[in-house]
């Protein structure tokens, strides 16, 4: 069978992606913030997963405003950067596993989760600039080293999902993995967050407190976190904060009991507080 | 559209401070705003908007307030008649502007004040939770 072996949160913060893009990483305000994620890149090299699922949402790239999926997972070989409105980011084209996804698909829906079947998107900064942060600066011409299945969700029209609701999707998700007779390694990652605010007079919210508890809980008591409800996030996490119902959908798919191997938390990143934590089932 | 009545999910959201949330009745509000800031995804587009702003605009089917909230650049007069700030971020972005720039215009700092706050750490939690708090 398939097994899940690691889980990784990180924020997805678009920035990141265009200093990437115009080789600025070492500038003062940005080298802390590349340094955070050493020794992720090294980990993720000796990890060598065979599929990263990927969950991230959309920001009105793929999708417009005539549909808003609240789960969706990626069916395709094959998924183009997303023109943002500067052009593709010069990164390489993101292969599926379209196999291992449709049995994904079919299993989860069978499973009462009704996810939406997609067979031809572009992935924008959420996807791409994870894949950065973990496998390094890869150009367009180059290769990331694993297949990749993307699995948006929404949470930028309210109501995103709930957390308890992401979190049995990361349950379902692992239960669809774990009956594929194939013996990829997979690593889940959930994206986004942590408090961020875009918008409004209270826009530049941050709440250092606030997202440490968070992730401390991502290990210590998740279903802690799953009673967050969407005022509480907005409140405390600010209204981008609500984001971090995917890092809750990426814990659904561990073990009960985790370890935390790694973690890192900086702010400003942009208008954002940047988390990252990595995950290792105990 | 008529102001919907507000269910106890949209009014726990109502107390809190500076903040719009994109909710279904906004959305189907928003629709025709947030699509034609979509269409400026394609460089066609973005240029025949730059070349005349009113005439592109009268294509999308936008309310009298969302044309004049585009025209007159009013960010948080967008956001009140149904824009999403992602979709939002396509006119900006036509405009050669940042996040951080529309955000700070959205909290009425200039930009190098807000790009200093968030250096020092952000907005402060401390008296921006409810609209009861005693600081605001």
């Amino acid at each position: 069978m398939a097994r899940i072996v690691a889980g990784v949160t990180t924020s997805h913060v678009p920035a990141i992606g265009a200093m990437i893009d115009q080789g600025r990483q070492q500038e003062p305000y940005w080298a802390p913030i590349f340094g955070g994620f050493e020794f992720s890149k090294r980990w993720m090299a000796d990890l060598k997963p065979d599929v990263a699922i990927v969950i991230y949402n959309d920001h009105a790239s793929a999708f417009d405003a005539s549909i808003f999926p609240t789960f969706a997972l990626g069916c395709a070989d094959r998924y183009l950067p997303a023109d943002e409105g500067w052009g593709r980011r010069p990164v390489p084209t993101v292969m599926g596993h379209a196999d291992l996804a449709c049995h994904i698909a079919q299993h989860m829906i069978l499973d009462e989760f009704d996810l939406t079947v997609v067979n031809r998107m572009d992935v924008d900064h959420g996807l791409t600039v994870p894949l950065n942060l973990l496998f390094g600066d890869l150009k367009a011409d180059q290769a990331w080293p694993c297949q990749v299945i993307p699995l948006p969700i929404n949470v930028i029209q309210y109501p995103p999902p709930t957390g308890k609701r992401c979190y049995a999707m990361g349950q379902a998700l692992r239960r669809a993995v774990e009956s594929w007779p194939g013996n990829e390694r997979v690593v889940v990652f959930g994206t986004g967050g942590m408090s961020h605010q875009l918008q409004g007079t209270r826009a530049g919210f941050i709440n250092t407190p606030w997202d440490t508890r968070f992730l401390d809980n991502l290990t210590r008591d998740p279903l802690a976190l799953t009673r967050i409800t969407h005022a509480e996030y907005v409140r405390e996490a600010g209204s981008e904060g609500i984001e971090l119902v995917m890092w809750l959908a990426m814990r659904g798919a561990l073990d009960e009991r985790v370890r935390e191997v790694y973690r890192f938390y900086h702010v400003p990143c942009s208008n954002t507080a940047l988390g990252h934590i990595i995950l290792e089932n105990d | 559209m008529t102001e919907p009545q507000l269910s106890p999910y949209l009014t726990e959201f109502e107390d809190i401070p500076g903040t719009y949330v994109f909710n279904t009745f906004r959305s189907r509000q928003g629709f025709p705003l947030n699509q034609f800031c979509m269409s400026l995804m394609k460089a066609d587009n973005r240029a025949a908007f730059k070349a005349d702003n009113a005439a592109y605009l009268a294509g999308w089917g936008l309310t009298d307030a969302q044309r004049d909230a585009v025209l007159a650049r009013d960010w948080t007069g967008m956001m009140r008649e149904g824009g999403n700030i992602y979709f939002l971020s396509k006119l900006f972005s036509t405009d050669g502007h940042s996040f951080q720039h529309v955000a700070a215009i959205m909290t009425g700092a200039t930009q190098a004040q807000y790009a200093q706050m968030m250096l020092d750490g952000g907005r402060a939690p401390q008296g921006c939770r409810s609209k009861s708090d005693p600081s605001l």
